[in-house]
């Protein structure tokens, strides 16, 4: 449970750049995060309910967008989404895999009043 | 409205206190390993007999992560080996901020080889890079073949992962196969060793591992440590 952990470091991220501009409070917060970066969204979610207060994001939104964990075989080129039964081998070269998407998390974008 | 663009890793304050840590390392030519697992696969254990079996060539240091008492470092220094206990209380994972105030406290200077053994956990410390050249994922075989799967990002990011307490293999009807494979599935990079710290079979695997990336890292370090 690093989430809340992970919400201040967020929320501390959009002050920063909400202060740059000046502004009184943060109406949106979006996060990019990837399936395969080991948070859960839902605890995300609640820890922010509890870690805004008495910030500029108090009154904020948390968007999360959901980035699936893509992965490419160098080489054969083949790429694929990957869900529940993780395998990170090539099943037609049987070579390690790359992982093109789904490590994010990243604030995207603040939106201010 | 105004949409301003941030972009910033969520962990970014992390990464940057883990390269100063990092720095540190380097500049003492230690090798760093961070030593991760789930609680009782027998992170200590393995410290202990690796520490037995390498002390006289490396200058070992531990530091030692958990949420309470002094246990785990207590045993380290019981071999004769310097070790720091970090308590994060609540907290289910080091991260490089506690690392950088660890290495306030306790003096790398002269250690070869430096073991961070973290908070007893497979999922949250994965996230947090603390500075080290290599991460060392350990699952007892009687944790059950499905881990790997269950907790693939903790394998993924594993330089080696050793398969600990083979010595209860039979007893336990673990199906050393299908962990092996669902290790390579989701850590196809990843060196593995199945052994046993208690008995000591499997052990020079692992040790000659070890000795591989010291060789690699510090040419001079067998030499310090003899001199």
């Amino acid at each position: 449970m690093h989430e809340l952990s992970l919400v201040t470091s967020i929320i501390e991220i959009s002050e920063a750049k909400a202060r740059e501009h000046r502004a009184a409070s943060i109406r949106t917060i979006k996060l990019r995060l990837g399936e395969f970066a080991s948070v859960v969204r839902d605890a995300l979610l609640f820890s922010f309910e509890v870690a805004r207060r008495g910030t500029l994001a108090e009154h904020a939104t948390l968007e999360i967008e959901d980035v699936p964990l893509v992965t490419r075989c160098r080489s054969c080129g083949s790429a694929a989404r990957q869900t529940d039964d993780i395998c990170l081998v090539c099943p037609g070269c049987g070579l390690p895999l790359e992982i093109i998407s789904g490590e994010e998390l990243q604030v995207e974008y603040i939106e201010l009043d | 409205m105004n949409r301003l663009a941030v972009q910033t890793g969520v962990l970014q304050a992390n990464q940057e206190k883990a390269a100063e840590n990092r720095a540190l390392f380097d500049q003492e030519k230690l090798l760093a390993i961070n030593l991760m697992s789930s609680p009782g696969s027998g992170k200590t254990s393995i410290l202990e007999s690796t520490i037995r079996a390498l002390k006289g060539c490396y200058q070992i240091g531990v530091i030692e992560g958990d949420l309470q008492t002094s246990l785990d470092a207590d045993r380290i220094r019981a071999l004769g080996v310097p070790s720091h206990q970090i308590n994060t209380g609540t907290v289910c994972h080091l991260d490089a901020r506690m690392i950088a105030r660890a290495l306030e406290e306790f003096p790398i200077g002269g250690l070869d080889l430096l073991f961070i053994e973290n908070v007893g956990n497979l999922i949250c410390p994965s996230s947090y890079y603390l500075g080290e050249d290599l991460r060392v994922v350990v699952c007892s075989v009687v944790e059950g073949a499905d881990k790997p799967k269950k907790y693939p990002v903790m394998f993924n990011k594993a330089d080696a992962v050793v398969l600990n307490k083979m010595d209860l293999i039979e007893d336990s009807g673990a199906d050393l196969q299908t962990l092996i494979r669902n290790v390579q599935e989701v850590s196809p990079q990843a060196r593995i060793f199945a052994l046993s710290c208690r008995t000591g079979e499997g052990m020079e695997g692992w040790l000659h591992w070890l000795r591989q990336k010291m060789e690699s890292r510090a040419p001079a370090a067998s030499a310090k440590a003899g001199g």
